[in-house]
């Protein structure tokens, strides 16, 4: 337990010792700087609020990642699979009549039913294709955005514009229900704490979690024990897909309240790192993803009070990164030299 | 395949995606060297834009404080830019303390809406907002909304104008201010009309509404104009040709590249470009295609020192002066006699490159000849006597039906909501 903690700590001291030596070189005082960025992800009310709402679609993503990894699959293509599920909820947000009542459940189960499709053609491609889903994520992720813009500059326009910047907004009544006055959804908490505890529950407790764990560390073996390697690489693809689709139904409906065609943003891509860094377990990706969301939503108060650019957030969640690679792979060169030396002298 | 084993390969993979993705990540190498002097990649910048020393205290309490919203980054030679350099004039002009945050898109900055961003600047002392785009106007109505004591300006928009189209009388904290470009665009028209050896005009547009077929058709007006009265050659074989990127500026995977669509340009036989986007791209990659011995000019836009970022290319810029307007809002604010007005600005015809006085200027820029300049500077004088208007009948729609009579001059609500682009140009004038 304190070798997991460490291989969470030491790289994130490391990742806050650069940035430091970064904001410094930048000519800010380092310790003023990440302050505010504490102090613009959760000095107040509001501020709380606006984290949490980013950490909802990360968070979300972040835990359908979690089931795909476990089988062994790099889905990567959890970003088209965001758009995805956001155009579906967008479809139903401009179309479905109703109230709050019966339009908001259909369209988040619409941002499900989407991302879970463009999931399952990565499946596809993998199983019967063999294409690995790495590219074919990546593939199917631009054909969801130019999808995605084409809607937004087509079809979909705004009467006599033809912009990227996004469709009219969607009537209120497709508006995810608020929390007083800040701008953050009980619904999409919720479904956030459901979807990581039943991921967990999932992983851990069941015999598909089982499965999973088959495939994923060796799926020739997972096949000769009988387990449906092919059927449990497709579920797995679905529960992604449909997470992530989720995670674009809460964009469209909780935060931007219109499809713009970069409602994604790049969340997929920070998920894929948020779990990367969680070493894959989904009571690590909670914390994880809510400390992304945090610099994402307060590095802005580095140019707003220091007149720094606050794309210095992402360099810190970069660098985070990739110092917990770094650290995990020193880490197993230790493990491995300690061994061979012991077996060096076992054998002298 | 282990989990540390694929991990290490894919961080690369990814970190590039990350970049690639839009997020805030996308300039973050650029962006952390513009605390230095320089850019990567880029020339010198020869404005202040770089973080100074006047902005970096907050609450002093003294005068006035103010939040400026940029939608591109606040050194990019051309719309943002220019608000921004509008700020440090009020900041100069006023005593005042500006609070600024640049790129806020959604592209750039997911997790951050205009919305959020006006509660963070009321939250630090801000008395007056300034939301600078077009894209921002979601935002900045649900913002204004919610803070109805603090006076707000959205740039470019026509929210506060009683006869125009989308007025919003509760909204009695947001004003608009907007300068009369018409005037500048018919000058790089004719500029380019003046100059073009292939008579095909380029014109690289951002995304299709009012304002840019308002800024386009004047564009089309201008070049027609002079391509008659100043050459003496049959307007009608003109060829100016609009093509729309989809945004104010470029965004990967998402609009179209504007390099790419200037190139396209040139290899179709325009020889001069006119820009409508945010950014340079179209003066940049005309300067190195001149440079490569073709005879290509651009004209870029918005920002008054633009042609610097290709000077031997460059026939000059129309550019916004917004410091007077906002300065003249601040004071407002200090006297607490704001009014939430709808202001469409002109010229100072006196001395349209006055930057104490005139909304719209345009710098004449090194390529342009001699014998060019001086008909374009009896162009100017004829539009700021009046004696030459432009948006007199009879013109037609480009698809055919009338826009204006014989005779008949467009009244300002015409001009602004302009429904289609004009007959004889070639391009969309909205989507497909």
């Amino acid at each position: 337990m304190t070798r997991r903690i460490a291989s969470f700590l030491v790289p994130l001291a490391v990742a806050l010792g650069i940035t430091a030596l970064l904001l410094i070189v930048a000519g800010a005082p380092p310790l003023e700087a990440l302050g505010l960025i504490g102090e613009g992800a959760f000095g107040d009310t509001t501020r709380i609020a606006d984290t949490l709402t980013a950490w909802i679609p990360l968070g979300m993503a972040a835990a359908g990642l979690v089931v795909t990894f476990r089988a062994g699959l790099w889905n990567i293509g959890v970003e088209g699979q965001i758009i995805a599920g956001a155009i579906a909820a967008s479809a139903v947000s401009r179309s479905a009549p109703g109230g709050p009542a019966i339009v908001i459940p259909l369209l988040l189960l619409a941002g499900v039913l989407g991302g879970a499709l463009w999931g399952w053609l990565a499946g596809i491609l993998r199983v019967k294709g063999r294409v690995n889903e790495i590219f074919g994520g990546i593939g199917l992720g631009f054909v969801a955005q130019s999808f995605a813009t084409y809607l937004v500059i087509g079809p979909w326009k705004r009467a006599g514009v033809a912009s990227t910047s996004g469709t009219e907004p969607f009537r209120e009544e497709t508006w995810l229900p608020t929390i007083g006055d800040t701008r953050l959804s009980w619904v999409g908490l919720t479904l956030l704490v459901i979807a990581l505890v039943g991921v967990g529950f999932m992983l851990g407790r069941t015999r598909f979690g089982l499965r999973l764990r088959a495939v994923g560390s060796n799926p020739a073996s997972a096949r000769l024990l009988g387990v449906p390697a092919n059927a449990t690489l497709y579920w797995a693809f679905l529960w992604g897909g449909g997470l992530a689709g989720l995670a674009g139904g809460l964009l469209v409906a909780g935060l931007q309240h219109k499809l713009v065609p970069a409602i994604a943003g790049g969340r997929g891509f920070l998920a894929v790192l948020v779990v990367l860094l969680a070493r894959n377990r989904v009571a690590f990706v909670a914390p994880i993803a809510l400390f992304f969301a945090a610099i994402s939503v307060g590095s802005s108060q580095l140019q707003l009070r220091l007149d720094l650019d606050s794309s210095l957030g992402a360099v810190i969640q970069g660098v985070l990164v990739l110092a917990a690679v770094l650290y995990a792979g020193w880490q197993a060169r230790r493990v491995l030299v300690k061994r061979l030396a012991a077996s060096a002298e076992a054998t002298v | 395949m282990t989990f540390r084993k694929w991990s290490a390969s894919l961080v690369g993979l990814l970190l590039v995606l990350v970049a690639c993705g839009g997020t805030a990540g996308t300039t973050t190498t650029a962006e952390v060297a513009s605390t230095t002097p320089t850019t990567a990649g880029e020339e010198p910048l020869t404005t202040t834009a770089a973080p100074d020393t006047s902005t970096t205290a907050t609450g002093t309490g003294e005068g006035l404080t103010f939040g400026m919203i940029l939608v591109g980054p606040q050194d990019d030679h051309g719309w943002s830019q220019a608000h921004y350099e509008a700020g440090l004039y009020m900041e100069e002009q006023l005593g005042a303390e500006m609070i600024v945050l640049d790129k806020v898109n959604g592209a750039d900055r997911p997790d951050t809406t205009v919305e959020q961003v006006v509660d963070d600047m009321v939250s630090q002392g801000a008395q007056l907002i300034f939301a600078t785009s077009d894209d921002m106007r979601d935002g900045i109505l649900a913002g204004a909304a919610n803070h109805p004591d603090v006076p707000m300006i959205w740039s470019s928009g026509d929210s506060a104008w009683a006869e125009g189209e989308a007025y919003e009388p509760d909204l009695t904290n947001l004003g608009n201010i907007m300068g009369e470009m018409e005037f500048g665009k018919m000058m790089a028209g004719c500029a380019a009309a003046l100059t073009t050896q292939t008579g095909s005009i380029g014109f690289v547009g951002p995304l299709i509404n009012d304002e840019t077929r308002r800024l386009a058709n004047a564009a089309y007006l201008g070049a027609r104009y002079c391509y008659e009265n100043y050459r003496g050659e049959d307007p009608n074989a003109l060829q100016f040709a609009v093509n729309w990127i989809g945004f104010w500026f470029n965004i990967p995977g998402v609009t179209l590249d504007p390099t790419n669509v200037t190139n396209e340009f040139i290899d179709g036989g325009a020889d001069v470009l006119i820009s409508g986007i945010d950014t340079t791209e179209a003066l940049v990659r005309t300067g190195q295609r001149a440079e490569a011995g073709e005879s290509v000019w651009a004209i870029p836009y918005d920002f008054r020192d633009a042609c610097d970022q290709a000077p031997d290319a460059c026939l000059g810029v129309p550019f916004f002066n917004w410091g007077p307007s906002y300065v003249e809002v601040g004071q407002s604010v200090i006297d607490g006699t704001f009014t939430p007005d709808f202001q469409w600005l002109g010229p100072d015809w006196a001395d349209i490159n006055n930057s104490e006085t005139s909304m719209i200027g345009f710098t004449q820029g090194p390529a342009l000849s001699a014998e060019a300049a001086t008909s374009l500077d009896e162009f100017t004088a004829g539009l700021a006597d009046g004696s030459i208007n432009l948006w007199t009948g009879p013109l037609n729609y480009q698809d055919g039906s009338p826009f204006l009579a014989d005779g008949e001059e467009a009244t300002p609500k015409q001009i602004w909501y302009t429904g289609q682009l004009l007959e004889g140009m070639e391009g969309a004038s909205s989507a497909e």
